[in-house]
């Protein structure tokens, strides 16, 4: 049918998808733990410094690629593995539904 | 721990859900560092007023009065509190929170705290100005009861006609403003079989979470035990099908379930642990480990009015009753999992074996075991009866009866 709009899919995450966080998730500097919390419905997701790293750059314009470059030259690591690694954990959260292509 | 808690090395996920005996759940070292100093979230029971009339309601049968309810500035007190000790998510509940008049002072006093805003509501009064109006004051996310799929049959188990188009429409525009949505579906034996239908509908209405809650028996639930208890083979169904929808809608819809645990062979982690990580705010001011504490005699409750929720959660005699593990008696004491499930629950050793010390009869080391699953079982047996409807009518009735314990195995 047309006009119908096409049921939500599963985000697949790679290096060209241009990954943004939906506007109901916080990220949160929570001072009274002294650490980073992402707020979402019913959930604290406790990123570490890395998964801020990345969460901070989703901006929904930069690809996987560009946020590994970013990273690779910041903290001087092989953007290859740092690419990977986000993936992985790109993956996890847009399965959870908090990471947006 | 459920798919949705596990690690992936970066990012760990500790759920802070609303329902009876939910509370925290995590893993281990995570909810430990979070709830070190303070709970992470928040039940706030605004009034105990309801347009439904459900007979799986968790809430106490002695409902509170109107001129008991804390005032506004009382409430926005307690959301400025919650957010300088550390509370980090508020569930605004009731009964019905829309019922108060003073809601949007109360969720811009929770935003204004840095709380994560939810609003737990069955939706049959909102209206589309006001849901903009919470929304704009910095509401995050909205939960809305559905009691069956079938219109026909939700509206005779929530005792309000009209009630499915109503709050289809408010489903519908909370999507439309951008602001996610929770489908809660309230499982019992009236509706179990809609599990399926469930999911088709949080999905046709852009929800980014469903909640399959199974009902738990306590308040006006455990009076009406014998309506809402469903087979063995229904609920074992009815947790498959949300196993594998689970897997099938990854990224599309989140899933979390609320399993009845008459039928477990170990016993919940009621509330991830008395006093761990949640606590909760009743209509007069009462604060509670669990929003059922007050079924237990022993326990007394400090009250918002009289001291601060920090001295509360740190210091009060009813969180410390059963913090930790050294209020146990065996066999919890000696048990490996004591540091897993706690024991389960302590309303539920209290209703059924007369002691909130014993070990929660959902335990298959319990001596109460045996007799709680034979009352299940035959309960679900029998013809279905109908529901004493929640009501202020039927609460001075019920009163009156007596409830008998369980007894034990020989």
């Amino acid at each position: 049918m047309t006009g119908e709009t096409p049921p939500p899919r599963r985000l697949m995450v790679d290096r060209e998808t241009k990954p943004k966080l939906p506007p109901y998730l916080k990220l949160r500097h929570d001072a009274g733990r002294d650490r980073w919390v992402l707020l979402a419905p019913e959930r604290v997701l406790t990123p570490d410094q890395t998964a801020v790293a990345v969460l901070q750059l989703c901006d929904g314009e930069r690809s996987v690629k560009e946020i590994a470059a970013k990273l690779a030259e910041e903290y001087s690591a092989p953007v290859d593995v740092i690419a990977a690694d986000i993936v992985e954990l790109l993956q996890d959260l847009a399965d959870k539904g908090y990471v947006k292509g | 721990m459920t798919e949705q808690q596990k690690a992936n090395g970066h990012v760990q996920t500790v759920s802070v859900d609303d329902e009876p005996t939910t509370g925290v759940e995590g893993s281990q070292d995570v909810t430990a560092e979070l709830c070190a100093l303070a709970p992470i979230g928040l039940l706030a029971e605004l009034t105990h007023r309801c347009p439904l009339q459900c007979g799986y309601c968790s809430n106490p049968i002695e409902l509170e009065r109107v001129a008991n309810e804390l005032t506004t500035e009382e409430w926005c007190s307690v959301m400025r509190q919650a957010g300088e000790m550390g509370v980090l998510q508020i569930h605004l509940s009731g009964g019905e929170p829309c019922v108060r008049k003073d809601l949007e002072e109360i969720v811009s006093a929770a935003s204004e705290a840095g709380l994560y805003t939810n609003l737990i509501t069955a939706a049959v009064t909102l209206k589309r100005e006001r849901l903009e109006g919470l929304v704009k004051r910095g509401l995050d996310h909205v939960q809305i009861s559905f009691q069956d799929v079938d219109p026909e049959n939700a509206e005779h188990i929530g005792g309000y006609p009209g009630a499915t188009q109503k709050k289809l429409d408010v489903a519908g525009w909370v999507t439309e403003m951008g602001v996610p949505l929770t489908v809660n579906a309230p499982i019992h034996r009236k509706n179990i079989k809609s599990v399926p239908a469930y999911v088709d509908l949080a999905i046709k209405l852009g929800a980014q979470r469903l909640e399959i809650a199974h009902a738990q028996y306590y308040g006006w639930a455990f009076l009406n035990r014998a309506a809402l208890i469903p087979t063995y083979e229904d609920t074992l169904a009815s947790i498959e099908f949300v196993e594998e929808a689970r897997e099938r809608l990854k990224g599309v819809l989140t899933i979390d379930m609320v399993v009845p645990d008459y039928y477990a062979k170990r016993p919940k982690p009621c509330m991830g642990g008395w006093a761990k990580g949640f606590m909760n705010v009743t209509p007069a001011g009462k604060v509670l480990p669990c929003h059922a504490a007050e079924s237990i005699p022993e326990l007394e409750f400090d009250n918002v009015r009289t001291r601060k929720l920090r001295d509360i959660w740190l210091d009060g005699s009813a969180f410390n009753a059963f913090r930790g593990t050294s209020w146990m008696k065996e066999p919890c004491r000696s048990c490996a999992f004591k540091d897993i499930d706690y024991g389960g629950c302590r309303c539920q050793a209290m209703a059924m074996t007369g002691d909130p010390r014993n070990t929660d009869p959902a335990c298959a080391l319990s001596p109460y075991h045996a007799e709680m699953v034979n009352f299940a079982k035959e309960e679900a047996s029998k013809p279905p009866t109908e529901f004493l409807y929640r009501n202020p009518r039927n609460a001075a009735k019920a009163l009156k009866a007596k409830e008998e314990t369980l007894l034990p195995a020989e």
